[in-house]
C-alpha cells in the first residue's frame, strides 16, 4: 500500500499500480474466455428473457385483458414496473452526472457501470408503457409527426406526452453521454488486442480515437456539458414522471410532494441496484481494488441520505392528508396503511425507511455481505412504493359499489421477471465486451490521495 | 500528405507536463501530445484555445427551445384547438416540461455531434497511432520537424525524462 499524505483523502486506488497494469486489470477480461460463472449467469438472463419475449408476444396476440386490471383497478403492475425501472436508472446519471459537477473523484470507478445500468434500466422501463398500448406498431402515435389524420396532434397538456419526450431524451442522452465516454477506452482495447478481429471492431467502435490532448480537451469540455445537461434531466424525468399521478384529481395521488419525493426514491433505488450489482461485479471480476469498500460505503451514505428523505416524505403526505381536512384524502392514506394493502404499506416502510438506517454504522457500512443485503430489502422496498401509490389510491374509489381487489396473474408477473432478464442479458453482455470501468479516467486519478499528487514542475 | 516528425516518449504524466511547460517557454511549437488520460493542465500548458463546444450547446439549446414553443404553439393552439382540462388553447405551464425536455435533447446531442466533428471523429476511422502503446502507459510528445530545431528538442525532452528521442513521417488526419 502506498504512503497516505492525510486521513482525509484517502486514496481511490489503495494498492499502487502502474498504469499498464491498471489497463490489464480492467481490460484483460475481454482478451479471456468466458468464464464458468458468466456463462452461468447469462445463459439464465437469456432464459428469462427468452420466457419474457413469449409472454409478452401472447399478451400482444391476446390483448391486455390477460392482465389482473379489472375496471376500477386500471393501472397497476405494468405502471409499478414502468416507475421502479426509471427509478433505478437515475442512480447512473447521478453518479456520471451530478457527482462529476461535484468533483467527486470517486465517481471514475463506478460511472461506467453505473450508467450501463442507467441505460438497461430505462429500455426495459420502455417496453412497459410499449405493451400497455395493446397495439405497439401503433406507438409511433405518441410523436407528433405531420398527419393526414385531420390533422391529428397528440395532447401536449397530457403529462403522459411529457413523459414521451422526457424518457426518449433522458435514454438518448444517457447513451451518448456514456458512449463518449467509452471512446478512450476502447481505443485501448484496440491497441493492446492481439486479435484481428477484435482489433477490427474496436477500430470500428472506437471513432479513430488516438489520445491526442486536443481532442482530450474537447473531450473534457463535452463531460462537463453533457453533466451540466443530464443534471436537470434526471431531475427532470423522475419529476414529469411523477406528474402522471400528481397531475390527475385521484386522492393519494393529487399532491404537490410528488416530484421532490419521487426523485429522492429513484436515486435510493437506484443506489440499491447499483450496489447489488457492484458488489457482485467487483468480486467476481477481482476489481476491488478499484471498486473499493471506500466506493461501497460512500454510496451507503447516500442510500441513508435518500432513504431518510423518502421516510420524510412518507411522513410529510400522511400529515398533510390528515391536515388538509380532505375526508377522501385522509381515508385514502388510513386505508393505505391499514386497509387490506396494509401487508404491501408496512413492507414499503420497513424496507425503505428502517433498513438504510443500519448504515448509521461504519462497520456494517464496510461489511460487503450485510450491506448487499439491505440492498435487496431497497429493492423490494422502492418496487413496493410504488404499488402502494399507483394500486392502493386506486382499489376503493369514489363510488364503494365499485371498491375492488387486485391481484397479478401470471402474465404480469413473468413480463415483469422477463424485464430482469433482459436487463441482466445486457449487463452481462456489458461486462464481457466493454470496459467494465472507465480505465482512463481511473488513470488520472491513480495518484489521489497518496505522495506525489501535487503536480512537479521540474524533475531533477 | 506525409510529413516529419520528431516523437518523444515519456512514461511519467508528471514529466511530460514539465516538458511541455519548458517547451512552451521557449517558443517551440508543439504539434500534439498523445496521452492515454487526460492530463491535468496539460492542454492549458500546451497553450490550446478554449473549446468552443459551450457556444454550440447555447445556440442548440435555444434552437431546440424555440422549436419546442413553435412546435406546442402551433399544434395546441393554432392548427387544431381543443379544449383539453379546461386549459387554454395556448397553455404555457403544461408546455415547460416539454420545452425543456427539447432544449436539453437538442443541446446535447448536437454538442455530442459537434465535438466528433472538429475532432474528425467517425466509426470507422483509422486513425495514426504513433505508439501502440499512447492509449494504455506512454505519452507522446510529437513536434514538426522542420518548424523546430532537432538537437534542441532533443535536449529539452531528454532534460526531462523522456526514454526514447526517434523521427517519423507520417501522415496524421
Amino acid at each position: 500500500m502506498a504512503e497516505h499524505v492525510s486521513k482525509l483523502r484517502q486514496p481511490l486506488v489503495p494498492e499502487d499500480r502502474t498504469y499498464k497494469q491498471m489497463s490489464e486489470d480492467v481490460l484483460d477480461t475481454l482478451e479471456r474466455k468466458p468464464t464458468k460463472a458468466w456463462l452461468a449467469g447469462f445463459s439464465i438472463s437469456v432464459l428469462f428473457l427468452t420466457i419474457g419475449l413469449i409472454v409478452i408476444g401472447y399478451q400482444i396476440a391476446t390483448g391486455i385483458g390477460v392482465w389482473g386490471l379489472n375496471k376500477t383497478i386500471g393501472w397497476s403492475w405494468d405502471i409499478t414496473n414502468f416507475v421502479f425501472c426509471v427509478g433505478i436508472g437515475h442512480a447512473g446519471t447521478l453518479i456520471s452526472a451530478i457527482l462529476l459537477i461535484f468533483r467527486q473523484r470517486w465517481r471514475t470507478a463506478i460511472n461506467r457501470a453505473a450508467e450501463a445500468m442507467t441505460i438497461f434500466a430505462v429500455a426495459c422501463a420502455g417496453l412497459f408503457p410499449l405493451i400497455h398500448m395493446g397495439r405497439p406498431w401503433l406507438a409511433y402515435f405518441v410523436f407528433p409527426y405531420p398527419n393526414t389524420l385531420g390533422p391529428l396532434w397528440v395532447n401536449f397538456k397530457s403529462p403522459l406526452l411529457w413523459d414521451v419526450f422526457a424518457i426518449s431524451t433522458y435514454l438518448t442522452v444517457s447513451l451518448v453521454f456514456w458512449y463518449m465516454g467509452l471512446l478512450p477506452d476502447l481505443a485501448t482495447v484496440r491497441d493492446r488486442t492481439k486479435s484481428k478481429f477484435r482489433k477490427a471492431i474496436y477500430g470500428a467502435l472506437s471513432f479513430g480515437w488516438n489520445g491526442s490532448t486536443r481532442t482530450w480537451h474537447h473531450f473534457e469540455v463535452l463531460s462537463l456539458i453533457l453533466a451540466g445537461l443530464a443534471t436537470p434531466l434526471v431531475l427532470s424525468v423522475h419529476t414529469i414522471v411523477s406528474f402522471d399521478f400528481a397531475t390527475s384529481v385521484i386522492p393519494g395521488w393529487h399532491t404537490t410532494i410528488f416530484p421532490p419525493y419521487f426523485v429522492a426514491g429513484a436515486i435510493f433505488s437506484g443506489f440499491g441496484m447499483v450496489l447489488t450489482l457492484l458488489i457482485i461485479t467487483r468480486k467476481v471480476m477481482n476489481w476491488e481494488n478499484y471498486i473499493t469498500v471506500g466506493h461501497v460505503e460512500a454510496m451507503c451514505k447516500v442510500i441513508i441520505l435518500t432513504g431518510t428523505m423518502v421516510g420524510l416524505a412518507y411522513g410529510t403526505e400522511f400529515f398533510i392528508a390528515w391536515y388538509s381536512g380532505n375526508p377522501y384524502e385522509r381515508y385514502a392514506f388510513v386505508n393505505r396503511a391499514f386497509g387490506p394493502y396494509w401487508w404491501a404499506y408496512w413492507t414499503m416502510i420497513s424496507c425503505n425507511v428502517i433498513s438504510p438506517q443500519f448504515f448509521w454504522f461504519k462497520k456494517l457500512r464496510r461489511n460487503m455481505t450485510f450491506v448487499f443485503i439491505i440492498t435487496i430489502f431497497v429493492n423490494i422496498g422502492m418496487w413496493f412504493e410504488r404499488f402502494v401509490i399507483i394500486t392502493t389510491s386506486l382499489h376503493r374509489d369514489f363510488l364503494p359499489s365499485s371498491w375492488a381487489m387486485y391481484s397479478p396473474t401470471w402474465v404480469e408477473i413473468w413480463t415483469f421477471i422477463g424485464t430482469f432478464g433482459l436487463f441482466f442479458t445486457l449487463f452481462f453482455l456489458f461486462i464481457r465486451l466493454l470496459p467494465g470501468i472507465a480505465v482512463a479516467e481511473v488513470k488520472s486519478v491513480k495518484r489521489y490521495g497518496q505522495k506525489g499528487d501535487k503536480p512537479v514542475n521540474v524533475i531533477a | 500528405m506525409k510529413k516529419d516528425f520528431i516523437l518523444a516518449t515519456f512514461e511519467d504524466d508528471r514529466h511530460v507536463l514539465a516538458a511541455t511547460k519548458k517547451a512552451r517557454d521557449k517558443n517551440m511549437p508543439i504539434f500534439d501530445i498523445y496521452t492515454p488520460f487526460p492530463v491535468h493542465g496539460l492542454d492549458e500548458a500546451m497553450g490550446i484555445k478554449r473549446s468552443i463546444l459551450p457556444y454550440v450547446t447555447l445556440v442548440a439549446g435555444a434552437m431546440g427551445l424555440l422549436i419546442a414553443i413553435a412546435l406546442q404553439v402551433y399544434t395546441n393552439a393554432i392548427d387544431w384547438p381543443i379544449i383539453v382540462g379546461g386549459k387554454p388553447f395556448n397553455s404555457i405551464p403544461a408546455f415547460v416540461p416539454i420545452s425543456f425536455e427539447l432544449t436539453v435533447l437538442f443541446g446535447a446531442h448536437t454538442t455530442v455531434a459537434a465535438f466528433l466533428a472538429l475532432n474528425k471523429l467517425y466509426p470507422g476511422k483509422q486513425p495514426h497511432i504513433f505508439h501502440p502503446e499512447q492509449t494504455c502507459h506512454t505519452f507522446i510528445m510529437a513536434f514538426e520537424k522542420n518548424s523546430v530545431n532537432a538537437e534542441e528538442v532533443s535536449q529539452l525532452v531528454k532534460e526531462f525524462g523522456a526514454v526514447e528521442v526517434k523521427e517519423e513521417s507520417a501522415d496524421v488526419k
